[in-house]
This record gives structure tokens, sequence and C-alpha cells, in this order.
């Protein structure tokens, strides 16, 4: 279904052990240009792992195929250069750094380079999330859940990434707040920014992907066109049910 | 002790005060950015000293020498890297080679400056310009060679390497610059006259260019997106990674100030203190009270707390000569004690 031409991630068979455990067995996994791509799977199956891998803050074995390019070791700072962009689980924000530096540090590596011309991109992050602009001057620490998720995202964004990895986004967050990232996030889609995004709201996720991945156990249990894995039997079961009707409501 | 005794006194405990901060922040910045505690910052200051003094006794100082071995060593290593990441994307990236290049030719040129010009008689500007030029870049390249390919190891490793350096370095320092002590001229004769006292020119310069020192760094560090950048690794080590900020990059670049600080502490107290090769550890221990002093974390404290080391250790001079040194370590035990009482311990997210 999708040419090779316009794969913009292109994964195949990455493991990554833990000294003897094996946390992933040989995964494929593609995101196509312009899409939005979900893996989502219970606690424990590799999701986060699978994001670490990619961006090569684990050591793995396999392929990392990055806009046409073969990543023999993915190097962190060589990927986020090629305009790869990872919003880890933890944010890892600069807490004690003020919004604006935080922001500005995200286009750290375009400024090195030679491009002067953050300050549209700036304004860009901060109509995307007004929030952030009210609170440039306050420490990055002193922000609420929500907000410093957004300041991950912005910041991430600065650096006018051609994929960006979301590693739950929607962890802690109240749902009118999720709801809030989830509209951002098929905002980004429109603008051209393709998305792998790793949640364990299924519901919420596969609402807004193209295609996703089911990760159960370290491999890939399931795949296929998000819409279609939506009306699954196993995966209404095993993720949806009944009990988080609520989030289908959320994530409208 | 009359007025004039207590205004001397002040004037030497400022002048020492002023250097132990430049040191207490370069450590600082050191430990922060990288997590490696640098005992050998006082070699740099003797180097930086003892290069100036070698410098304008007209003699062309080994220390060119060895930064040609090291940066030899140094390319090789890069050279070999870049030839393995090469083969395995079976594409190569010949980038490094200019770099080496450019390492190279950058030290062929100081070699031959040292060796074409007449030392001793080019101005003093000129002799501080070539010891900075030689020295600082020893302080990169050091990083690449013994911490780089450790950079994240246990922070005790880390220790123990930062004191076999040290140690190292305090014997090239005797073998390059031989056993006798040195002394620079100063960087002017003349003195001002405050009231009933002397003030050494030389005291001026010492304090005037730490001061110029420490806003320079200040304004790096709060206006530029570099300085931002090693703050920001300070503060996130992943964090920044994921910004393409590479400790790599961080390490070299801290260590390059750190550097240049310490040899400037070298070139601004040379004509003041006769140095010898293993001078510099007194000195930047010192400076590492001060740092403790701001709990290896606050700029503005440690700087306060190097200039306090400083005046303790000229008046303690005054009264008790004996035990002038024992007095300025001894200061470190109260602050220790009142840092482990009132810290809260927060556990660790990770």
């Amino acid at each position: 279904m999708m040419n090779a031409s316009e794969l913009l991630l292109d994964v195949r068979q990455l493991r990554v052990a833990y000294g003897k455990v094996e946390a992933l067995t040989g995964i494929d996994l593609r995101v196509p240009k312009g899409q939005i791509v979900t893996v989502i799977g219970p606690n424990g199956a590799g999701k986060t792992t699978l994001l670490s891998a990619i961006m090569g803050i684990l050591p793995s074995k396999g392929e990392v195929h990055f806009d046409g390019r073969l990543q023999p070791v993915p190097e962190v700072e060589k990927l986020v250069g090629q305009g790869l962009g990872l919003v880890p689980e933890k944010r890892e924000l600069f807490a004690t750094m003020s919004v604006q530096d935080n922001l500005e540090l995200g286009a750290f590596l375009r400024y090195r380079r030679g491009d002067r011309h953050l300050a549209t991109t700036l304004a860009e992050v901060y109509s995307l999330f007004p929030r952030l602009f009210e609170r440039r001057h306050q420490q990055a620490g002193t922000l609420s859940g929500g907000e410093r998720q957004m300041l991950a995202i912005g910041r991430a964004l600065m650096g006018k990434p051609q994929l960006l990895m979301l590693d739950e986004p929607s962890l802690g967050l109240a749902p009118l707040i999720t709801r809030e990232i989830f509209r951002i996030i098929t905002d980004l889609r429109r603008q051209g920014v393709s998305i792998l995004l790793v949640e364990q709201n299924a519901r919420a996720a596969l609402k807004v992907a193209d295609y996703a991945y089911v990760l159960e156990g370290g491999a890939v249990a399931m795949e296929g066109p998000a819409a279609q894995l939506a009306d699954d039997q196993r995966v209404i079961e095993a993720y949806l049910g009944l009990a988080s009707k609520h989030q289908e409501l959320l994530a409208s | 002790m009359n007025f004039q005794i207590a205004v001397l006194l002040g004037q030497d405990g400022v002048t020492n005060g002023a250097i132990y901060a430049l040191l207490a922040l370069s450590i600082l910045l050191v430990f922060t950015v990288t997590r490696i505690l640098l005992i050998p910052q006082g070699e740099f200051v003797t180097f930086g000293a003892l290069t100036m003094a070698a410098i304008q006794s007209g003699k062309p100082t080994a220390l060119g020498w060895l930064l040609l071995a090291l940066v030899l060593i140094d390319c090789a290593l890069d050279l070999r890297q870049m030839w393995k990441t090469g083969k395995q994307a079976g594409a190569m990236n010949y980038g490094e080679i200019k770099w080496s290049a450019i390492k190279i030719g950058y030290t062929a040129m100081l070699l031959v400056l040292l060796h074409s010009l007449t030392l001793a008689d080019i101005p003093m500007l000129a002799q501080a310009l070539l010891t900075l030029a030689l020295v600082v870049p020893f302080g990169p390249i050091l990083y690449r060679l013994f911490f780089q390919p450790i950079a994240s190891a246990h922070s005790l490793v880390l220790l123990i390497v930062s004191i076999a350096l040290h140690v190292a370095m305090v014997g090239i320092g005797l073998l390059l610059f031989g056993p006798e002590g040195a002394r620079t001229a100063p960087f002017s004769d003349s003195g001002f006259r405050l009231g009933p006292v002397m003030l050494k020119s030389q005291t001026l310069w010492v304090i005037l260019v730490s001061i110029a020192l420490i806003v320079m760094l200040f304004i790096a560090f709060e206006r530029t997106l570099y300085g931002k950048a090693l703050r920001a690794t300070a503060v996130n080590r992943m964090g920044a990674r994921l910004m393409g900020i590479s400790p790599v990059f961080a390490g070299k670049v801290t260590f390059a100030m750190a550097t240049f600080i310490g040899a400037l502490s070298g070139i601004l107290i040379a004509p003041i203190t006769t140095l010898y090769f293993d001078s510099g550890f007194i000195i930047s221990l010192k400076g590492f009270v001060g740092a403790i002093i701001g709990g290896l974390a606050s700029y503005p404290i440690a700087a306060i707390g190097a200039v306090a080391v400083g005046m303790v250790e000229a008046f303690s001079m005054f009264w008790a000569s004996n035990y002038k040194e024992i007095i300025v370590f001894t200061l470190i035990i109260p602050f220790l004690l009142w840092r482990s009482l009132t810290s809260r311990h927060v556990e660790e997210e990770e």
C-alpha cells in the first residue's frame, strides 16, 4: 500500500536486549511521509524502548532507515540534525530555565548551522500554544503537567522535524488537556509533520492515526489502517472495552 | 595591626580571592556540565604562568611539541573512528580529514612562530596571546583523549581519571619547565596612591581582568544560545542530547573555557608570586573550597566564597602564618556541616 520512496522512517528487524532479556524481538515498522502512525499496547510491551532504540538512546540491532538513509549506529545528535524529533515520556525539560530558553534551545542545531530564522518558528510555536507565550518568562519547572507537555512538543517543533515521535503525550494529563494535545497532533499533520505516536490511550490514538501497530511482549501482534483496527474485535476487547467509552468522547 | 597593614592585607586577599573566584567558577562549570571534578585546573594555571615566563626569557618552550604529539594522537583516533563508521555505512564522511588538517596546521603554525620569533622582544600582549594559544588547546584535547571515551562512567571513575591526569601533568610540568620557580615581568610598573597606601598596578590588573571575565561569562551563559546550550546540558543531559547538543561538544567547550581561565589566571598572577611546576594544586584547591561553599551549584555564592577564602588567607598570614593553609581548609568543615544539615534529600526520579 505504501511505496518505498515516500517512506520517512523504515525500521527493519529491530532488536533490543536489556542484558539477556529481549525487550524487542525483531520489529518492522514504517512511517510514510505526512501520516500519523500510532503504536499501542499494554504496559511493558516495549513501546518506549522502541522509540529510544530508533532515536539511538539505546543500543539496538537491526536497520533504521530515516529519510532514505541507513543509520548504521543510530546517533541521537545526527538524527536530530536530519529532522527526527523525540518528545520522551519524561519530557526532559530544562526545569530551571525559562520557557522561552527551552524553546530556543530546541532550535540549537539549526542555529549552529547558521539558520537565523528562529523567531519565525518561535512565533509559530507560540501561536500553536498561546499558553506558553503567556508563561514565556516562567521557569519550566513551575509549569503544570499539561503545559509541560505543550512545552516539550513546542521545543521539539523548534527543530523543524520531519518526523516527530511522541511518547505517551497524554500520560498523567487531565482529560480536557488530553483532548487539546490530540487536537494539536492533528493540526501538526495538516502542517506536514509526520508523527509516530506511542499511546496507552488507544481509542484516542486510533482516532487520529492513519495506520496503527499493536505491540505485545516486544513484538508486533497486529497492524493495519487505524480505522480498521479500531473495529477489530480483538483490539476492542483488549484495549478499547466499554469502560473507556468516555475516551472516545474526549478524542472527538 | 594598624589601618595601613589591614589595607595591604586586604589588597592581597582581594587579589588572591579574584583568582580563586575564577578557578572556582571554572571548576563549577566543568563539574555541572560534565560531572568531572577538574583536579588538573591548577596545572593549567602553572602551565600558563611558566609558559609565559619561558617566552619572556626567550626560550621556545617544549610545550609546543607536546601539543603536536597530542594533536596527532587525537587526529589518528578521529580518523580511525571515521573509517570505522564509514565502512559500516558504506559511505565515507570526509569532514574529519578537514578538521584534522586544520588542527595540525594550527599546531604547526604555533611551532613555527615559537621558533622564528625572538620571543623576549615581542610586546607583552603578544607574549600573553601566544601563551594562551599554546595552552588553551590542551583543554579540549585532554577531554577528547581521557574523558570522552568514559563520559558516561560513574562520577567516581571520572574523579580517579581526573586525579591521575593531575599527577601526570605535574610530572610533565617538571619535565618541561624544570624545578626552578619562575616570575614574570609585571604588566606595567606604575602604582596608584590611594590615601595612605600604594596600590600595586598588577593588583588592579588582576581584579579588573577577573571582573571582566566574570561579566563575560555571565553574558555568555545568560544571553547566547551556545551558553544556554551548556547550561541546558548541566540541567538535563538527556534533554540536551535530544536537542542535538552533543555531550562531546559540551565537554570540549567547557574544557576549553576552563583551560582559558586557568592559563589566564596563571599569566595574571605570575608577576606577583613565584610559581613552581607543582604550585597549581594548592591554588586550585582554594578555588575548590570556594566552589564547595557554593554547594557545587551556585555560581555567585562560589565566587563570593572564593573571595572570602582569599581574605581569610591574607589575614591569617598576618596572625598565624604557620597555620595559614590549615585555617583556609578548615573553612570547608562548617560549610559542609551547614550544607548537610540544611539540604533536604530529594529522591532523583530515574
